[in-house]
């Protein structure tokens, strides 16, 4: 197992009150495996994804572990999490296209940003991994505003993936991009994962077609909590989580057509994680629910690998 | 706030109660309106409780403080606290009217400017950038030196004229950036003319921002007033906080040893002055949430 | 109902606006009463500047746009018709006053003094599947991205409006509210209105519009009725967009190479040839124009 997460809680501190943003989480990575996070909006995914990097000052560690090849990520300790990071867990954020120092020439800022965490620059390496996402090396020579917005994403990629880190969180990354940047950003990231650059990586979007394309298992959050996990395919095709399936039943597929087959979404909306509701979460909404999800369901392994938090499932 | 409003459940704050929030917290925004208020109630209050004008001669010359002269007298018998309290007044008139001048000047220019933007922008443009690298005080010298200064009234609307610039540049910046905003498209779509836009849509957004405009030009009016009336070119007629230093400096206060007589318009103009750079910076704190410490 | 003819938008750029850059480039097509039409680009392809064309946002700078048969100009009485519902739903909403301003700033300016107003909004309402006690009387960030942009439908059905510009406008929306919007949009269509809505997304302009009319780089590279451009696309970019899309229960397949194409893109001559009955495609000569090089949109946009 490359990364177990153990009934994360983490908080966010805000006027009103503690937001319970993640409200006890417990899921594993494997080596090599490509892991899909999905859900709306508020569901989780992006503090989840931070919180194994760094917390920033409005965010607090409630309760559980993470773990990764064995050794305890010190989460909550923003110093002692230094060493971690870039070398066995790393980041690609969400806005990471105006990441880059304008005023830097991109080699010169690679440079110096290796020297910061004592590493020194090999360039052929890097070289190397520019070939791989077909950058061309000149790019180094160039400011970050001379490279289009697909370019950057993946000149960030390169940066973050630079030391080989154990495990990469790619943070809606590909949601500003056009269909096929977002393509070959998409490849890209299973590129890395192939060569061996990085271990393990978790792919949080909002976008689960896409998700299915690169990834090899996906988790649905829903309201802070995880609704179901399960190999990739077994999501699509055979969802038991009632909110995976509404959710995937309300995707447009190009074919599918309004005049032809009705499509609909889900009513109401998700619960504020202020004060969430006792039970199941997704109980409002949810078109199954009986006297029973008032207890909140556990995250069961139905199958092998497929877990899922529904009693009727 | 209507019926209905009171009617709804505790809604989360608002941006104004927010704001509310935040400014009851802001040590600096409190110490800066605090002092203002305590000199703005003596400006206002203190003349209407002295009784003597402020160029009447009521005792022995070069008194220090005492009691019956609470800061004592200068070299013509005049008491210092009676021309300080009259001349606080006139230092604040001199503030808000040129302030205020310039602020509406600036207002009109920059919205104007930033919401039309083409060969509008570019000829108010134009005007900004000439009026700001005119050497302002010494085009006042000059002005002053050949008309003469009578009145406070006029001492403001020269200052007026000539300090709104910036505050257009800034707030034509400000408007450019909100114009792009779809409400503003949506204003358009629902066929609403161009003012109604700017005073109903635009304006509302940065109010805070014009806030402190107009506060930072009400320091910088005090301030420019202060510095023509110490080198001469005040109003002649009634009192002011630069125009009392002008005096003490034009008839050897300092090396007298008088240090009552320019020692409280020296401190009050800095007070003032001070008290509303820091009242904005704590106003900037309470707006601007990446400022507020967490 | 609303005829493009060669619309173009030619932007001054640089100091002095010495240069020009061309984002819109010979546009034509129409929108009738009671039709979705879906436009589609990607990022830089000029669709939303057409739509802020056809709203009399951004003047055209050559070409026309005609509504019944009358030429744009933007005022009171074409904003009774035409209306426009935009993609960022929080930046819609001046957030400085409750949500349903909106309303009032159409009553102020098309219906002073209407007695029965509230009934007209609770109307408008319902017909965009809100109930007036959830979003009336609130700010903008208490409301959801979904109720947000219904409520901004329901200001345009105010008006009574024949047409819609909705640009990008499930965009920002979560893949569950979204549906509804479309869904939306498509009922609109009973009423006998007219949309445009402008998308990057290629599966959400399937799903909804009867033709469709794909841009690239400010020019129509195909357009025609749906089924056909995407059942049969004929032209290199837009099979190279589909292969891109990604779906639910197929992975990706690689585009077909686009070097080999069908029909050679003019680089935006503004000339279409109408491939089939309702299918229009890019190209200078139908037959025999095989091999004709393309410049394939790079992946790097």
């Amino acid at each position: 197992m490359s990364l177990t997460v153990n009934g994360l809680q983490v908080y966010y501190r805000t006027l009103k009150g503690e937001v319970k943003a993640l409200d006890g989480v417990s899921f594993s990575v494997r080596d090599g495996e490509i892991l899909g996070l999905a859900g709306e909006s508020g569901c989780g995914k992006t503090t989840l994804g931070k919180s194994l990097i760094r917390m920033d000052g409005r965010m607090r560690h409630a309760g559980g572990t993470v773990e990764l090849d064995g050794e305890r990520l010190p989460i909550a300790d923003d110093a002692r999490m230094n060493p971690y990071r870039f070398h066995k867990v790393s980041l690609i954020p969400q806005y990471s296209m105006s990441a880059m120092n304008p005023t830097r020439k991109i080699g010169k800022m690679v440079g110096e940003l290796l020297r910061s965490r004592g590493v020194k620059l090999d360039r052929a390496d890097l070289e190397a991994r520019l070939a791989q996402v077909e950058l061309p090396r000149e790019v180094l020579d160039r400011y970050p505003i001379e490279l289009s917005g697909g370019m950057k994403q993946r000149m960030v990629m390169v940066i973050s993936t630079l030391l080989n880190p154990s495990l990469l969180v790619a943070d809606e990354i590909t949601s500003a991009l056009d269909v096929s940047t977002q393509k070959a950003v998409a490849r890209a990231l299973a590129g890395f994962r192939d060569t061996g650059f990085v271990k393990s990586m978790i792919f949080i979007t909002h976008d689960i077609s896409l998700t299915y394309q690169i990834a090899d298992s996906i988790m649905i959050m829903y309201a802070g909590k995880l609704a179901e996990k399960a190999p990739a395919r077994t999501i699509v095709t055979a969802p038991r989580h009632p909110y995976t399936r509404m959710l995937i039943d309300s995707l447009p597929e190009v074919g599918v057509r309004y005049g032809d087959k009705k499509l609909s979404g889900i009513p109401g909306s998700p619960p504020s994680l202020l004060d969430p509701p006792t039970g199941c979460r997704f109980r409002d909404r949810c078109p199954l629910a009986f006297d029973k999800c008032a207890e909140e369901p556990p995250a069961l392994e139905v199958e092998p690998d497929h877990f899922v938090a529904c009693w009727k499932a | 706030m209507t019926v209905l409003d009171t009617a709804l459940p505790p809604s989360p704050p608002t941006v104004r109660r927010e704001a509310l929030y935040f400014a009851l917290r802001n040590g600096k925004l409190l110490v800066g309106l605090g002092v203002i208020t305590v000199f703005l109630a003596t400006g206002l209050l203190g003349p209407m409780l002295v009784a003597a004008s402020p160029n009447d001669y009521v005792g022995l010359p070069m008194q220090p403080p005492s009691s019956e002269h609470w800061f004592g007298t200068n070299t013509f018998g005049q008491d210092i606290f009676v021309q300080f309290v009259h001349g606080l007044r006139t230092t604040f008139a001199v503030g808000v009217l040129g302030g205020g001048l310039a602020a509406i000047i600036g207002m009109v220019v920059g919205f104007v400017a930033g919401y039309r933007g083409g060969l509008v922008d570019e000829v108010l443009n134009m005007l900004t950038n000439i009026i700001l690298v005119i050497p302002t005080l010494a085009v006042l010298l000059i002005i002053n030196a050949y008309l003469g200064i009578r009145s406070v009234g006029v001492q403001a609307l020269f200052i007026g004229l000539t300090s709104w610039p910036w505050a257009a540049r800034a707030i034509r910046a400000q408007t450019f950036s909100l114009r792009s905003r779809e409400f503003v498209d949506l204003a358009r779509l629902s066929g609403a003319r161009a003012w109604k836009i700017i005073v109903r849509e635009i304006a509302p957004n940065m109010s805070s921002y014009l806030f402190m405009t107009f506060i930072l030009l009400f320091g910088g009016s005090i301030l420019i007033a202060s510095s023509l009336d110490f080198i001469g070119l005040g109003p002649t007629e009634g009192v002011s906080l630069g125009l009392m230093l002008q005096n003490a400096h034009q008839w050897s206060a300092l090396h007298l040893g008088l240090w009552w007589w320019f020692i409280p318009p020296g401190a009050g103009i800095t007070a003032v002055v001070g008290a509303l750079y820091v009242a904005n910076v704590g106003l900037d704190e309470v707006f601007n949430p990446k400022l507020r410490e967490t | 109902m609303l005829r493009l003819d060669g619309v173009t938008k030619v932007y001054k750029v640089g100091a002095f606006g010495g240069k020009t850059m061309t984002a819109v480039d010979r546009v034509s097509f129409d929108v009738g009463i009671g039709e979705v039409v879906s436009l589609i680009g990607e990022s830089g392809s000029g669709k939303s500047t057409i739509g802020r064309m056809i709203l009399g946002l951004v003047p055209s700078t050559a070409g026309s746009i005609t509504f019944d048969g009358v030429a744009v100009k933007p005022g009171k009485a074409y904003y009774r018709n035409v209306q426009g519902v935009f993609q960022d739903p929080f930046s819609s909403y001046n957030p400085v006053f409750k949500a349903d301003r909106v309303f009032q700033m159409i009553r102020q300016e098309y219906f002073p003094g209407v007695a029965d107003w509230d009934e007209r909004v609770e109307a408008a309402l319902a017909a965009v599947r809100l109930s007036p006690g959830q979003v009336l009387h609130k700010f903008p960030h208490q409301l959801s991205g979904g109720q947000l942009q219904r409520l901004l439908i329901a200001r345009a059905l105010l008006l009574d409006i024949k047409l819609l510009v909705a640009d990008e406008i499930t965009s920002m929306l979560d893949a569950s509210t979204r549906i509804d919007v479309l869904n939306l949009l498509a009922d609109l269509k009973s009423r006998g209105l007219g949309v445009l809505y402008i998308t990057h997304d290629l599966s959400l302009g399937n799903y909804l519009a009867e033709r469709t009319v794909v841009l690239r780089r400010g020019a129509v590279v195909e357009m025609g009725l749906t089924d056909l451009v995407f059942g049969g696309p004929l032209h290199p970019y837009t099979r190279q967009l589909l292969s891109a899309v990604p779906r639910l229960h197929a992975a990706w397949e690689d585009a077909d190479p686009v070097d080999t194409c069908l029909y050679h893109d003019k680089g935006g001559s503004g000339g279409l040839l109408e491939a089939e009955p309702g299918h229009f495609v890019a190209c200078a000569a139908l037959p025999g124009c095989r091999g004709a090089a393309v410049s394939p949109a790079s992946p790097s946009g």
